[in-house]
């Protein structure tokens, strides 16, 4: 086992030291266009802006939480970190290097990328057997058959599934939480760097969660691996994460570290969604449903800040401008007028 | 299991391992406990075995014709399944027929099979603009009746057993291509093809490992339900004089030939068509216990 982790560190060829981010996103844009047929042809084409200008860093060895409501483009964004589909505008820099540029071919990216999928089901090949699933990717990158499947078995050791009983199986045969242990072994079978967590644990039952969770972070210091961590679980983020963003609407509104997003939110969206956890204090709880409605169209987004049509605190200038991300000294940014200076949002009055 | 125990001590790099049945043994277990499909399986068999004995089996040379026995009913001493227009024994036509028949059901389809695969996953993991120009052109190929767009194409090429073979199998390739796009197209949005993607494979390595696996048993399944139309199809051809040509023994040729007596001997003349029923049942019923064995979820 010890040969498999040190193989791992080897192969992180640590460009720009510790000091650089392991991954910066800027200006991440993805829209789908909706499907125009012949006869209700609308100008302008109408798009889903599922991720609309995303920044962000991901520090080396650090843990990203990324949280939001469902339609919020967490997934979209891991899909787009992945390359899985081609982002419209915006660039990925992978540890100084441009993402699909000379110096970092898309394949070789890949490999030092990695993602978990939600559905630990549909995520594994029906046909195949759960070592084959496993030692797929270091074939494809030219490993030997016989060196692939003992990489393949040695993981699922390391993940908690015993290689005797369960390297010869077929994924209908095992749990969900088995599955998605399969899925971890086959991400980190390529040795990545960044592993992307898509809802990784949101599937499993409560105590097959905390297991893979503890699993996720033991594997994480093992192989020196920086998670992106996305999930609709507020829980299991504080849980994981050191630094945790909250996405409304396709923008990212607040990110900051764990412990200030969640014990000082600054953004009334982050508040208003913490305040949704149900709290283990019965005198704490909240009575009325602190989020109202579903979020709105992302097709044709409020205008102004995006969150103004659901906030409490909108004033009249918040349908107007767009707040900008506004960094404060603690590596704490937010989205919100109100926090930034000279927005004109304390003299505005409240909304007509 | 004792025998992974004692090995578990030293745990060679490729160490035997408990495997589990393969997908297709399962298949075949729950196929073997389907007596419907198990019995059209064993028509089909019989059929194709006495389709090869025929010439050593048949009781009577089936190209033997006499003026003077024509149209004997069934039951007549020496003509077990009566004669035909020409006093030629029907039961030694019908089991040399069955080689043509047969030939002409399951030839066609198993070329539509390999070409329609091809094309349809071509499309269906390509998408885009790529599968729409496909998928265009074969929608003008399915807008026509098959028989009629057999019939065409047979009359164009002209007639002949190969003619025919080749204007069956354009007929069904379409057919093929829109259930091979469609299924492909779905295991193309699964998760562990994106994950087969994220591992930076191929394409072709990516239809090959992952996708060929997943979607030939559905369009396998799917053409076996074709034969029994290729054969009736073929027999149709035969009929028409575009396909078969006399005095070859074919059962949609022999029902041409015998409608002149379906009111002298009904019986005689209907023994060709019972013999398209029986092994187009037959296929039909094992395409559909295939098919139930298939779509169990596991």
């Amino acid at each position: 086992m010890s040969t498999l982790i040190e193989t791992a560190r080897a192969a992180h060829d640590d460009v720009g030291g510790p000091a650089q981010p392991l991954l910066s996103v800027r200006g991440l844009v993805k829209h789908f266009p909706l499907k125009r047929d012949l006869l209700s042809r609308k100008r302008g084409g109408n798009a889903v802006r599922a991720v609309d200008g995303v920044d962000f860093d991901v520090k080396k060895g650090e843990t990203l939480g990324v949280v939001g409501e469902s339609g919020c483009g967490k997934s979209t964004t891991a899909r787009l970190v992945m390359q899985l589909i081609a982002q419209d505008r915006g660039e990925l820099v992978f540890d100084g290097v441009a993402v699909g540029s000379r110096a970092l071919a898309l394949r070789e990216f890949r490999r030092q990328t990695q993602m978990v999928f939600q559905d630990s089901y549909s995520s594994l090949n029906p046909r195949m057997t759960i070592e084959d699933s496993v030692a797929f990717g270091p074939l494809v990158h030219g490993t030997a058959r016989n060196d692939a499947i003992a990489v393949a078995r040695g993981l699922l050791g390391r993940v908690g599934l015993d290689p005797q009983r369960f390297a010869g199986r077929y994924p209908h045969e095992l749990s969900g939480g088995q599955r998605q242990r399969v899925n971890i072994a086959r991400a980190l079978a390529l040795h990545p760097r960044l592993v992307i967590l898509d809802e990784a644990v949101s599937a499993l039952d409560k105590s097959v969660e905390a297991q893979v969770l503890n699993l996720l972070l033991d594997l994480k210091d093992d192989f020196g691996l920086t998670y992106l961590f996305i999930s609709h679980d507020l829980n299991v983020v504080r849980y994981i994460s050191d630094r945790v963003m909250v996405m409304y609407l396709g923008e990212v509104v607040e990110l900051g570290p764990v412990a200030q997003v969640f014990d000082a939110p600054r953004h009334p969206y982050t508040q208003a969604l913490l305040r949704s956890m149900p709290s283990m204090e019965p005198g704490q709880r909240t009575e009325s449903a602190p989020l109202s409605g579903d979020p709105p169209n992302p097709i044709d987004p409020p205008s102004g800040c995006r969150f103004h049509t659901r906030c409490a605190q909108a004033r009249a200038i918040c349908a107007q401008q767009a707040p900008a991300m506004t960094r404060h000294g603690d590596g704490h940014a937010v989205r919100c007028l109100i926090h930034q200076p000279d927005s004109g949002y304390a003299a505005s009055g409240a909304p007509t | 299991m004792t025998h992974s125990l004692a090995s578990a001590a030293a745990v060679p790099a490729v160490a035997p391992v408990t495997r589990s049945p393969g997908y297709w043994s399962n298949v075949l277990r729950r196929l073997r406990r389907d007596p419907v499909a198990l019995a059209a399986g064993a028509v089909i068999l019989g059929l194709i075995v006495m389709a090869i004995l025929a010439p050593w089996i048949s009781p009577a040379d089936p190209f033997q014709a006499s003026m003077l026995k024509r149209l004997r009913p069934i039951g007549t001493e020496g003509y077990p399944l009566g004669a035909d227009e020409l006093g030629r024994d029907m039961l030694s036509r019908l089991m040399l027929g069955a080689r043509l028949s047969l030939f002409m059901g399951i030839v066609p389809v198993i070329a539509a099979f390999a070409v329609g695969s091809a094309i349809g996953i071509l499309a269906g993991y390509a998408g885009g603009w790529t599968s729409t120009l496909i998928m265009r052109v074969v929608d003008v190929f399915y807008a026509f009746p098959s028989v009629l767009l057999a019939i065409a194409l047979s009359g164009t090429l002209g007639a002949g057993i190969f003619n025919a073979i080749v204007s069956l199998t354009i007929v069904f390739i379409p057919q093929v291509v829109r259930v091979a796009e469609s299924v492909t197209a779905q295991v193309r949005r699964s998760d562990y093809v994106d994950a087969a993607r994220a591992s930076g494979a191929s394409p072709f390595t990516i239809v090959r490992a992952h996708v060929l696996s997943n979607v030939l048993g559905p369009i396998f399944v799917y053409s076996t339900s074709l034969i029994s139309v290729s054969m009736i199809l073929a027999s149709g051809l035969s009929f028409l004089g575009l396909g078969v040509r006399p005095p070859e023994p074919e059962w949609g040729l022999m029902l041409n030939t015998l409608r002149t007596a379906i009111y002298t001997q009904p019986w005689v003349a209907a023994l060709p068509g019972v013999m398209i029923f029986i092994t187009s049942m037959s296929f039909n019923l094992l395409s559909d216990g295939l098919r139930s064995a298939m779509e169990v979820k596991e």
